[in-house]
């Protein structure tokens, strides 16, 4: 079947801010998607709320809406944009429920829009669990027993059908969000009451356990025609009862005999027809008795999903991109396999290495948290490594984690094995660990169910030589095992033993047969950012995707180093040669090796032109990994493109910026650097209390905390896991004072032989106070509440900084207001979270221009706005993931902890501020009850807020204090009992759903503070709750806007003028 | 296990090191490759791979032992196995044995450890070739001898060496009987028809049409076997007597022999097919199915092309009435299918029992049998 004529114009959704279950992945399968429908001659509109997408850049769509994932906003969008379709399957859990959401308000249907890819029946048919249950028993597949409940006491009724211990699955929900297993009636009540709360449809499904089964999952994709191929299979070496997200998974699948996996396979070809998926990709999940080889299906995604990001990624087959052509008519036949060419996309791939995928988690992050693993998704971002064997695959991604600290193993064997046996972050390590004390196969086997395959090629790993036999070469991942040439050039190293061609002269000759292809022009290679974390995500893949296209536009091949499936990054479209290996100096330095050299000719020497020209390295676009290896890299003799190393070391190294602010005679905070805990504690007073303490070297604030006394700090240097040599760092910390957020271009320092010019890219203001990560606080661009010379000063220092570094390409500077006073707090090297944010606020791609610099151009050489004023207010708020920890202190603070963040665009900041949080999932309410609980500081500042919220006829309700500030400005409030002085008190309230907004701003630090079970509360409750009263300001005048109306919704490309504003319909309702 | 040096050399003179694992000793014959990804023990077990020495492009082999019901025939016919990270464990689910072990228990020798990717792109850019596997202490010179003393595949008859010695019978069940000229069957085959209630009897290579009507078989299935079709020209003869009188269906070889029964020429592949993951397309059906491949020969369309353009079934005039070419690979667009319209006839080029690889061919034996049975 060829193209679809009968649609011209196509609505994609995104899959909105990164949150744990939902990440980069989408990103990556996204923007595959859109391109593919453009270059096909498809106009695209395009809906997400994440502005650190390569997805959401405005060439990748022909009309981009940065809204909220909501019925209200998309219909707008539909109204405007009149889509002939809808293709749901490409933005998660996120765009299948919004768009079946939209089919059942009857939105589609008025508008005429059709569902293609997956439709509503196929959709419900894969996601309601109790559907798809009766699908499957239809289609003969065994599934578990199980039973829905819609309340506790079902649940409690249907024990004895499914027995104990069984799993809980909330319907309709994310990466597990609120499953569970439940092992005693006691937990019963708690996992289903959670379970029930968080499902939109508050059913849950209570599942016969299968703990300790192999766990398997198989992507298939499916055509017009009904053809149907198996794209990977992936095997997690975690048994059944740990989330696929949260396992370690090998590619392709390695215990199952041929016969096992064809009927795995049969099975799923069995699915995807039962369920009517009619084109696209979708993910099975079975689980496999160890002893029977009995199947059971657990689940199955109608749609791309991270597992799909990580099949295309560990195959070279594309599933998103293909998809998208299947959508629209083609078979998989009329596809050609990119790699190859000579053949159809219409097969099933061939690997002839394996790979292994590692969850990267962030416990540490959230003190008091459960720390276990289970069925409910944990992990915040994966790495994966490619290797010849199991052990080389196995060994790069343990390096390939990129771990802050050691893990710390337990002294007893005993404890070691204990531990073990407890599925948990760094189990693994253990495991090993375990290996290396001598524990046998059989035992960890009895301990873990993990089958004796992995175990025994552990522990073969621990045993055998560090050194790997042979010589490390680089091998092409070609879809086909090397039956047919590969011409994607999409690579990873191996060890090899060099084979002896005598007389032949064969087209991989040489001495060893590395198959990296000889480039003819100059290269640049660019370092990724490794596997997403909280700190460091997708913002900086963003840039580094960037930095590829300007690279290959400026005439030159780009080379791509990275280790992250999930991203655009890893898509070998991106770059002229992607390596799949491990950020590290030695893996980094190989490659800088084979891109020397080039490969071999193919007669078989090495001659003239089989060498390559490499430039250098670009390491300021992928955050701190690559910034932590310039130093390494330049001392190897590869030339850093950029920002030098000395300039990198002058802004990173407090004892060399402090000295450098001086000199400019500008403003730090009083600080002190402590090798030891005694010096620290020592230190602390010439600095002055209160106080900001930190190890050196971190990314996202890890481990900093706010101390407001010498007990304090003892206590803090006593929790805190600090690296002994590496310096502990005391900042006086600014209290009450305004953050400030700055991206510069630089073209460094004449004086160096630069252009000596610097553009200030975008200010930003902070919502929330200095003390609040900038990575957590929103933000607003322009700044909503500065004067002109505080502005002015803001961008000199940022210019004068910039200059005396020498910076060239990005630089972002944080700065703290405080009383009158504007103080420098740090200054990055390099491209920061914000700069997908700014790029889009602005209408600039900065990160381009940046590269631009970087490769020797000039900011003369560009002709940049004067102003970037728009007209438009962007407010970019981040998303927490809380939920994901129960026990862990729903607060903010220095530390940061966001996993992704949305951006909200409008024409003044209210209406900004409350597209963002309608954006970021807590909804603010327009009307009801709102709890207020603030420190004394905070009062005056809350009888403000209080007589907003009362204008908008809020019932206002709070604790004695509180309540006595709030009634003494006239304002009509009831007082409500603390915890401690009996029921019914707040929590009561709030879990009795009487509460619809809470503000509480917290009283001292530490995960059992004050208020703690009040965040709790209302995080389970999933009822917003504000802990700054610059938020609750803010949210109050955001209800104020919100309820004038629907606001307006506008296209990236209106904003910025590359697109003619669209007529304006009426506003739709949703009715 | 020897764990000795040990080394793959080609007739070109390429040389590959590794070390020696199973039994020791030397193999001689064409090295060919595989890229199914499982499967291990039906391939080498295969007796196609006779006169054959078998490069698994997945690296990871041995992972889940070997057992008694994986057995393709009697015994190992792959010359040797040549790998880059073998396994001998046996304590998976279900394995009797380990792989290594196995082998070297049938006195088979396999190398590891070799840059099998580097091996097989040499094979695909210079074509199939001789080669041996040989003790890391040989002199090349001395393996250059053993490769050269070695006939090459093309004109070659392996059939004699893989057949049945004498008629045997599987009972499947009353009514259907196929007769099957062993050309060294698989298994897979076998079970695939008594599965269906089918009563099997397998006929020696040799048998000549009378012997193989003298139960009256409601139909002559062709299997698939080893080496050049081009040197049975005795079988094609009487496949020839065969034709009308009774049902045939084939098999890989089986086809080929079909083919060449009806005038069509066969020839020798590059490289061959062999894997799990091959696209064929029925050009009735326009659906395309994922089958299981193992043949080092292919045949000419009627024009003496080696592939086929069009996506509509080539149909001509045999001496047998019309005849089409219903199948074709879309790696290659090789001829993949044979039906005789006139008579019934029909063959495959590929594996729709499996053993290894997936299922979506197996409706073809359904297909088999009713025609039997309408006949
Ligand atoms: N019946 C079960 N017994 C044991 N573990 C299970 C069972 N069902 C699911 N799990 C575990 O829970 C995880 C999440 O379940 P799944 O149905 O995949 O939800 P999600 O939609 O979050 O992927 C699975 O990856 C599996 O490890
Ligand atoms: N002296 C200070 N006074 C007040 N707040 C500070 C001070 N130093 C840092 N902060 C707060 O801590 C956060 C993290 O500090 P920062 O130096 O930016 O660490 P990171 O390198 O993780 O970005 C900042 O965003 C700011 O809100
Ligand atoms: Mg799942
Ligand atoms: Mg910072």
């Amino acid at each position: 079947m060829p193209r679809r004529d009968d649609i011209r114009k196509i609505l994609l959704i995104g899959s909105g801010p990164i949150v744990i279950g939902q990440a980069a992945e989408f990103d990556y399968s996204g923007t595959q998607a859109c391109r593919v429908l453009m270059e096909e001659g498809y106009e695209v509109v395009l809906v997400n709320s994440n502005p650190a997408t390569i997805m959401t850049d405005p060439e990748v769509a022909t009309a981009t809406y940065i809204e909220p994932l909501q019925p209200q906003a998309v219909t707008q969008v539909i109204e405007r944009e009149r889509p002939d379709a809808l293709l749901p399957t490409l933005g998660g859990q996120t765009a299948l429920n919004l768009s079946k959401e939209l089919h059942e308000l009857g939105v589609l249907r008025r508008y005429q829009v059709e569902l293609i890819g997956a439709d509503y029946e196929a959709i419900a048919r894969a996601e309601d669990r109790e559907r798809f249950r009766d699908t499957m028993t239809a289609a003969g597949l065994r599934v578990p027993r199980s039973a829905i409940a819609h309340s506790v006491d079902e649940a409690r009724a249907a024990v004895e059908q499914v027995g104990l211990p069984f799993i809980v699955r909330p319907a309709f929900t994310l990466g597990g969000s609120g499953g569970g297993v439940v092992t005693s009636e006691r937990e019963l009540e708690r996992l289903v009451g959670r379970g029930l709360a968080i499902s939109p449809i508050h059913q849950v499904l209570l599942e016969e356990s299968v703990l300790g089964w192999g766990e398997f999952e198989l992507e298939v994709m499916r055509d017009g025609g009904d053809n149907v191929v198996i794209v990977c299979s992936i095997e997690n070496i975690d048994p059944m009862g740990v989330h696929t997200g949260d396992s370690v998974c090998v590619a392709p699948q390695q215990t199952l005999s041929d016969r096992a996996y064809q009927e795995l396979r049969d099975q799923a070809i069995a699915v995807i027809r039962a369920v009517g998926v009619q084109t696209g990709g979708s993910n099975v999940q079975f689980a496999v008795s160890p002893d029977t080889d009995e199947v059971v299906v657990i689940e199955m995604n109608p749609r791309v999903s991270r597992s799909s990001a990580l099949a295309s990624k560990a195959t070279g087959f594309p599933i998103a991109k293909i998809a998208a052509r299947l959508a629209v008519g083609y078979t998989l036949e009329e596809i050609p396999n990119d790699i190859t060419r000579a053949t159809p996309a219409s097969f099933e791939p061939a690997l002839d290495y394996c790979v292994v995928k590692w969850p990267r988690f962030a416990f540490e992050k959230f003190p008091g948290a459960e720390p276990g693993l289970t069925t409910h998704m944990k992990s915040v971002g994966e790495a994966m490594a490619i290797g010849r064997t199991f052990k080389q695959a196995f060994a790069k991604a343990l390096r390939s984690r990129e771990l802050d600290a050691r893990p710390r193993f337990e002294e007893s064997l005993e404890a070691l094995m204990e531990s073990v046996g407890r599925p948990g972050a760094e189990r693994f390590d253990r495991l090993l660990e375990a290996i290396r004390r001598g524990a046998s196969v059989d035992e960890l086997h009895a301990r873990t169910d993990i089958h004796r395959w992995f175990l025994n090629e552990f522990a073969e790993l621990e045993s055998g030589p560090r050194r790997l036999a042979g010589e490390r070469t680089f091998k092409a991942v070609d879809t086909c095992a090397a039956e047919f040439e590969a011409r994607t050039p999409y690579f990873y190293s191996s060890w090899e033993r060099p084979p002896r061609m005598g007389q032949v002269r064969s087209r991989n000759g040489g001495p060893t047969p590395s198959e990296a292809a000889p480039a003819a022009r100059g290269t640049a290679i660019i370092l990724g950012s490794g596997p997403n974390r909280i700190g460091q995500g997708i913002e900086f893949d963003y840039c580094c995707v960037h930095a590829a296209q300007t690279v290959r536009e400026s005439g030159r091949d780009a080379v791509m180093i990275n280790c992250n499936p999930e991203t655009v990054s890893t898509d070998y479209d991106i770059s002229d040669r992607l390596y799949f290996e491990p950020l590290t100096l030695e893996d980094v330095l190989a490659v800088c090796e084979a891109e020397r050299l080039g490969a071999f000719e193919h007669n078989g020497s090495a001659g003239a032109n089989g060498r390559r020209r490499l430039e250098g390295i670009v390491v300021q676009f992928g955050g701190q990994t690559p910034l932590k290896l310039a130093a390494g890299l330049h001392a190897a003799g590869v030339p850093i493109l950029g920002t030098s190393v000395e300039a990198i070391d002058l802004a990173e190294d407090r004892s060399r910026f402090g000295p450098l602010l001086d000199r400019l005679g500008f403003k730090a905070p009083p600080y002190s650097t402590a090798q030891s805990v005694d010096e620290a504690l020592e230190r602390a007073a010439d600095v002055g209390f209160p106080l900001l303490v930190r190890p050196s070297y971190v990314l996202g604030g890890r481990a900093m905390e706010i101390v407001y006394s010498l007990a304090d700090l003892a206590d803090y240097l006593e929790r805190a896991e600090l690296e002994p040599g590496r310096p502990i760092y005391l900042d006086r910390f600014l209290e009450d004072s305004i953050e400030i957020d700055v991206d510069a271009l630089c073209d460094g320092s004449a004086a160096a032989g630069g252009g000596g010019e610097v553009w200030i890219a975008g200010i930003m203001q902070h919502v929330e106070e200095a003390g609040i990560h900038s990575g957590d606080s929103a933000c607003v661009l322009p700044p909503h509440a500065l004067g002109e010379e505080m502005l002015a000063q803001v961008r000199a220092q940022t210019a004068a900084i910039a200059l005396e570094l020498g910076v060239v390409g990005l630089l972002n500077v944080q700065f703290a207001i405080h009383g009158e006073t504007l103080y420098v707090i740090e200054a990055n090297p390099r491209a920061s979270r914000t700069v997908p944010f700014v790029s889009k606020a602005i209408g600039v791609p900065i990160a381009k221009l940046a590269c631009r610099l970087v490769l020797g151009e000039r900011i003369a050489d560009f002709d940049l706005p004067q102003s970037t004023a728009n007209g438009h207010v962007c407010v970019k708020e981040a998303v927490l993931p809380f939920d994901r920890f129960a026990g862990a202190d729903a607060l903010l603070g220095p530390e940061m902890r966001s996993t992704g963040e949305v951006m909200g665009i409008a024409a003044d900041f209210p209406t900004a501020f409350a597209k963002s949080q309608a954006a970021a999932g807590s909804n603010l309410p327009m009307g009801g009850t709102v709890f207020i609980t603030v420190t004394d500081g905070d009062k005056p500042a809350a009888t403000g807020v209080a007589s907003m919220l009362h204008d908008l006829s809020f019932r206002i309700v709070a604790t004695r204090g509180t309540a006595q500030a709030i009634r003494k400005m006239g304002i009509p409030v009831e007082t409500i009992n603390k915890l401690g002085e009996g029921s019914p008190h707040v929590v009561d309230w709030i879990e009795r759903g009487d509460v619809d907004l809470v503000i509480n701003t917290p009283v001292g630090t530490g995960a059992r503070a004050e208020g703690y079970e009040i965040r709790a509360a209302a995080v389970a409750r999933r009822i917003p709750c504000i802990t700054t009263m610059a938020g609750g300001m803010a949210a109050a005048r955001a209800i104020a806007a919100a309820r004038r109306g629907a606001p307006e919704v506008r296209s990236l490309q209106e904003i910025h003028g590359e697109r003619p504003r669209q007529a304006e319909p009426m506003t739709a309702k949703i009715t | 296990m020897t764990d000795a040096a040990a080394y793959v050399m080609l007739e070109d003179g390429a040389r590959f090191d590794g070390v020696g694992c199973a039994a020791d000793g030397i193999a001689v014959g064409e090295i060919v490759f595989t890229t199914s990804m499982s499967g291990y023990q039906e391939a080498v077990t295969d007796p196609s791979y006779a006169g054959q020495l078998l490069v698994f492009t997945y690296p990871q082999i041995g992972n889940y032992g070997v057992r008694d019901d994986a057995m393709e025939s009697d015994r190992i016919h792959a010359r040797a196995a040549i790998m880059r990270a073998a396994v001998d464990r046996d304590d998976s689910p279900g394995a009797q044995q380990g792989w290594l072990s196995w082998m070297k228990a049938h006195r088979v020798p396999a190398i590891t450890e070799v840059d099998t990717r580097a091996l097989v792109r040499h094979i695909r850019s210079q074509g199939a070739m001789r080669g041996g596997l040989f003790p890391g202490q040989m002199s090349e010179r001395q393996a250059r001898t053993l490769i050269e003393a070695e006939p090459p595949m093309t004109g070659r008859d392996l059939v004699p060496g893989v057949t049945s010695e004498e008629r045997t019978v599987f009972e499947g069940g009353p009514g259907t009987r196929i007769a099957i000229l062993d050309t060294g069957v698989k298994r897979s085959i076998v079970s695939e028809l008594r599965s269906r209630g089918v009563t099997v009897e397998l006929h020696p290579s040799t048998a000549g049409a009378h012997q193989l009507l003298e139960n009256n078989p409601d139909a002559v299935l062709l299997a698939n076997g080893p080496g050049d079709p081009g040197a049975l020209g005795y079988i094609v003869e009487v496949v020839r007597q065969l034709i009308g009188r009774v049902p045939v269906y084939g098999i890989c070889l089986g086809h080929q022999l079909l083919c060449q029964a009806v005038g069509l020429e066969t020839y020798k592949l590059a490289f061959g097919h062999h894997g799990a993951n091959h696209p064929v397309k029925d050009l009735d059906t326009g659906t395309i199915e994922i089958t299981s491949q193992n043949h080092g020969f292919a045949v000419l369309g009627p024009d003496g092309s080696p592939t086929i353009e069009g996506d509509e079934a080539i149909r001509w005039e045999t001496e047998y009435g019309a005849a089409e070419l219903t199948h074709i690979n879309l790696y290659d667009r090789t001829v993949e299918g044979l039906t005789l319209c006139e008579v019934p006839a029909a063959t495959v080029q590929y594996h729709p029992e499996a053993g290894p690889g997936p299922h979506d061919a197996l409706h073809l034996f359904d297909r088999f049998v009713e025609g039997a049975r309408a006949a």
